[in-house]
């Protein structure tokens, strides 16, 4: 649970004698907050308790009890655990104040609660959907809303298991192109949305520049070859300079939480593979934490388990900071040949993947209480070879063909610049954070799994710029490297998974946020169970999304060449920003 | 000497064999078409790692004349559409497809572009990228392995060998009409569907009055 000092429990107990109130319901943890109370006690929780970092917003729908939840963690940049909060509302009309203006990391994800669940938060400067599109017909994740192929509430679906019967999904709806629309709807008289309000907001930028030139709006994406997938940056320009830059997503919006919330829990452990699918190893961890943080005593990881889970979580790290580094420099123009060095040694973690678990990228390794099977013999010695031989060697020359090359540091150095008050005020996580200089990594700061007995250091620069960034990748990938020859030094013999293996788990009710430092920053996994075979709420925390919001504050003032490469030093993956 | 100029058939004098070969103009044709197929630097999800991985030196595509990715349609032949597609993004995609210049191929890379995938329940998620662009090799897997990639584009190499100038689209005197791109309603809707619009939802209407008794 929670380290919630008793000090803290009091301060607010004597600060807020009315509006606040412990949450008593069985398995929930934090406060109830009356929405009138709400932007005082966040003011006062950042600027009094030194809770001053918002990890997650979210909205669960409580339908049976006619409610909405929204649900905050709050943490100290310093460390420690989560103070979580959270604000009912009626189901009809579910209305709060919005918390941009003392959290600015708030902004993407209320509008993601107002997209997918439809609860207004009252001044919000950018109230508008962010997944889907404007003019789209409800708010998905609320439970009385069913998609085209709705079947059944809960999987596995009787009319197919365990009869084993298969059918096409659209042979079962009349609208066989997985589409449903309204009673009354016609598409002569339809006139599409078309972005109106975003184009609005992007026109007539006032700016203190004595030339006065004249403002275009530029679309970088969802087709360009930089934006590491289908994101859209649309950019105000004058002249080459940004002025105002606002991202556009949902282009990859592939309903994972509604799928989610359909699956038994150990369905989505695949699925979390495809979240950030350059990580999937650390994604698995994530969820797993968040599991068995409900399931308690029931699911004890053994010794082994907990540091195979360690070494793939630090392969994987190495394998995305050496792909982020190749498409920087891609995006800086060194096109491809960075790239190669880099691909050359995440081909060899792949292996390994591969290996252990089946797949190269879509690994479904971590299991509840354990793994899904042990490392096949010959994998350690490989494992071996690399982390003491070859990555060391390896990232030295990566080292000495870039980290001092004249045209990546005129490219780098004082561009995109976040300083550490607005990354931590923006809800950045990762490398972006620790490069503002913030040491916050949550294997340090909030030690899950077995980190608190690996010596490492937590990387950080302090420029804040993309340079910084990239240094602190290179860093990170040094330390990961130190931590595998202690882990697998240590590596010991035994079981790998606590009990048989189980096709459905009973999961206690309650609710569990299992986070953990993947190789972008915070994941998190905010679960919530009804006791019954599949999750009521499964709601991802995904960095690379919240990242995103401190995206206009770094580009603007910078030239439209340099928002790109901005962005690759985010290094965001779409499978994520979207889910 | 490829196969494409042995000659097969016809005698040809040892002074001069050198410097003639006899073929069909089919086979030149296609010959020179199939070791330069250009894809689009197109991604759309997690294929798209593997389909870079592909491009890059260990399985390196380019042995296969796919050499140059390029970001542009006007300049692409290949359509890899490697990733899930969803319904914000199919506009687009069929946007793209009708910028490219003929002749174009269409290939579906993984489970969620040949039909939905895992995610194919979802709400916002396209049932497959043939709903709406003629696709011409389908690969399996999630994601296909980067061997499987190449194995399908050495499938689509084989269906370029076989095309005749005489039946190819592109060189009938039809013109190709453009493929009506979809818009973004409530749902997403397929200029295509209008003229049965009204039948579906009243088909919809009657499916969904028993439920309601």
């Amino acid at each position: 649970m929670i380290d919630l000092t008793l000090a803290i429990a009091k301060e607010i107990e004597t600060r807020f004698p009315k509006g606040v109130a412990p949450d008593e319901r069985s398995g929930y943890e934090g406060y109830l907050v009356e929405a009138g109370k709400l932007v005082e006690f966040a003011t006062a929780l950042r600027d009094e308790l030194g809770y001053d970092f918002l990890s997650s917003v979210t909205g669960v729908d409580y339908m049976p009890e006619e409610k909405m939840e929204v649900v905050y963690h709050v943490y100290r940049s310093t460390g420690g655990g989560a103070l979580v909060f959270k604000v009912q509302v009626p189901r009809q009309n579910p209305v709060l104040p919005s918390l941009v203006e003392v959290f600015p990391g708030a902004d993407f994800q209320e509008r993601e609660a107002w997209d997918l669940l439809g609860i207004r938060f009252e001044g919000h400067p950018n109230h508008k959907r962010i997944l889907m599109w404007e003019g789209f017909e409800g708010h998905p994740l609320r439970k009385d809303w069913e998609e085209a192929y709705f079947e059944e509430e809960s999987k596995p679906f009787d009319a197919r298991w365990p009869g084993g019967d298969v059918y096409r999904a659209e042979d079962e709806n009349p609208f066989t192109k997985n589409v449903v629309y309204p009673q009354d709807f016609n598409p002569e008289t339809w006139i599409p949305d078309g972005d109106k309000a975003l184009y609005a907001g992007m026109k007539e930028i006032e700016t203190d520049e004595s030339l006065e030139t004249e403002q275009i709006v530029v679309n970088l994406g969802p087709q360009h070859p930089s934006t590491h997938g289908v994101f859209r940056m649309v950019a105000t320009l004058a002249g080459e300079t940004v002025v105002k830059l606002e991202p556009v997503m949902g282009y990859l919006h592939r309903n994972h939480e509604k799928i989610g919330e359909r699956n038994t829990y150990l369905m989505n452990i695949p699925f979390t593979d495809r979240l950030d699918y350059l990580a999937s190893m650390s994604n698995n961890f994530g969820y797993v934490l968040a599991v068995e943080k409900l399931l308690g005593k029931k699911a004890v990881v053994p010794e082994r388990a907990e540091y195979i889970r360690v070494i793939m979580a630090e392969f994987t790290r190495i394998a995305n900071h050496v792909f982020a580094i190749g498409t920087l420099l891609n995006d800086m123009g060194a096109y491809f040949t960075p790239m190669l060095y880099a691909l050359q040694e995440r081909e060899l973690i792949l292996d390994i993947f591969e290996a252990a678990a089946g797949s190269r990228m879509m690994c479904n390794y971590y299991r509840f209480g354990g793994l899904a099977r042990d490392l096949p013999p010959g994998v350690e010695g490989k494992m071996r070879d690399l982390a003491f031989e070859r990555l060391p060697r390896k990232i030295d020359e990566l080292d000495r063909y870039l980290t001092e090359n004249e045209v990546l540091r005129a490219r780098c150095e004082g561009v995109g610049v976040l300083t550490p008050e607005e990354a931590i005020a923006y809800s950045a996580v990762g490398p972006v954070l620790r490069a503002s200089g913030v040491p916050y990594d949550v294997r340090r700061a909030d030690p899950y799994s077995i980190y608190d007995r690996f010596d490492f250091d937590v990387a950080v620069a302090y420029h804040g710029d993309v340079y910084d960034r990239y240094l602190v990748r290179m860093e990170e990938i040094r330390q990961s490297i130190r931590i595998l020859q202690q882990a697998l030094d240590d590596l010991p013999e035994g079981e790998i998974m606590t009990g048989k293996p189980r096709y459905s788990i009973r999961v206690p009710a309650g609710e569990a946020y299992g986070r953990v430092e993947g190789p972008k920053g915070e994941l998190g996994f905010y679960v919530v169970s009804d006791g019954s075979a599949n999750p009521w709420r499964y709601h991802v925390r995904a960095p690379s999304f919240i990242n995103l919001t401190a995206l206009s504050k770094m580009c603007e003032g910078d030239k439209v060449a340099d928002a790109i490469v901005i962005l690759g030093s985010i290094d965001i993956v779409l499978g994520e920003t979207d889910r | 000497m490829p196969e494409i100029f042995d000659s097969k058939g016809y005698e040809i004098p040892p002074e001069m064999q050198n410097n003639v070969a006899i073929t069909t103009l089919d086979k030149i044709y296609n010959w020179g078409r199939r070791y330069s197929a250009w894809p689009m630097m197109f991604g759309l999800a997690c294929c798209a790692i593997e389909m870079i991985c592909t491009a890059a030196s260990r399985f390196d595509f380019s042995r296969f004349g796919m050499e140059i990715m390029r970001p542009s349609p006007r300049q692409a032949d290949v359509m890899l559409v490697s990733g899930t597609v969803t319904k914000k993004m199919v506009p687009q995609i069929v946007r793209l497809y009708n910028q490219m210049p003929e002749p174009k191929y269409v290939v579906a890379m993984g489970a969620c572009a040949s039909g939905g995938g895992p995610f194919k329940e979802g709400y916002n998620v396209v049932s497959g990228m043939d709903k709406f662009l003629p696709v011409d090799v389908y690969i399996p897997g999630c994601p296909p392995t980067p061997q499987a990639l190449l194995f399908g584009l050495m499938k689509l190499q084989e269906m370029m060998d076989n095309q005749s100038l005489k039946t190819v689209r592109w060189y009938q005197k039809e013109d190709l009409p453009a493929i009506p791109v979809p818009i973004l309603g409530p749902d997403l809707l397929d200029p295509r569907d209008y003229p049965e619009f009204s039948d579906k939802l009243a088909q919809a209407a009657v499916i969904a009055e028993p439920e309601e008794a």
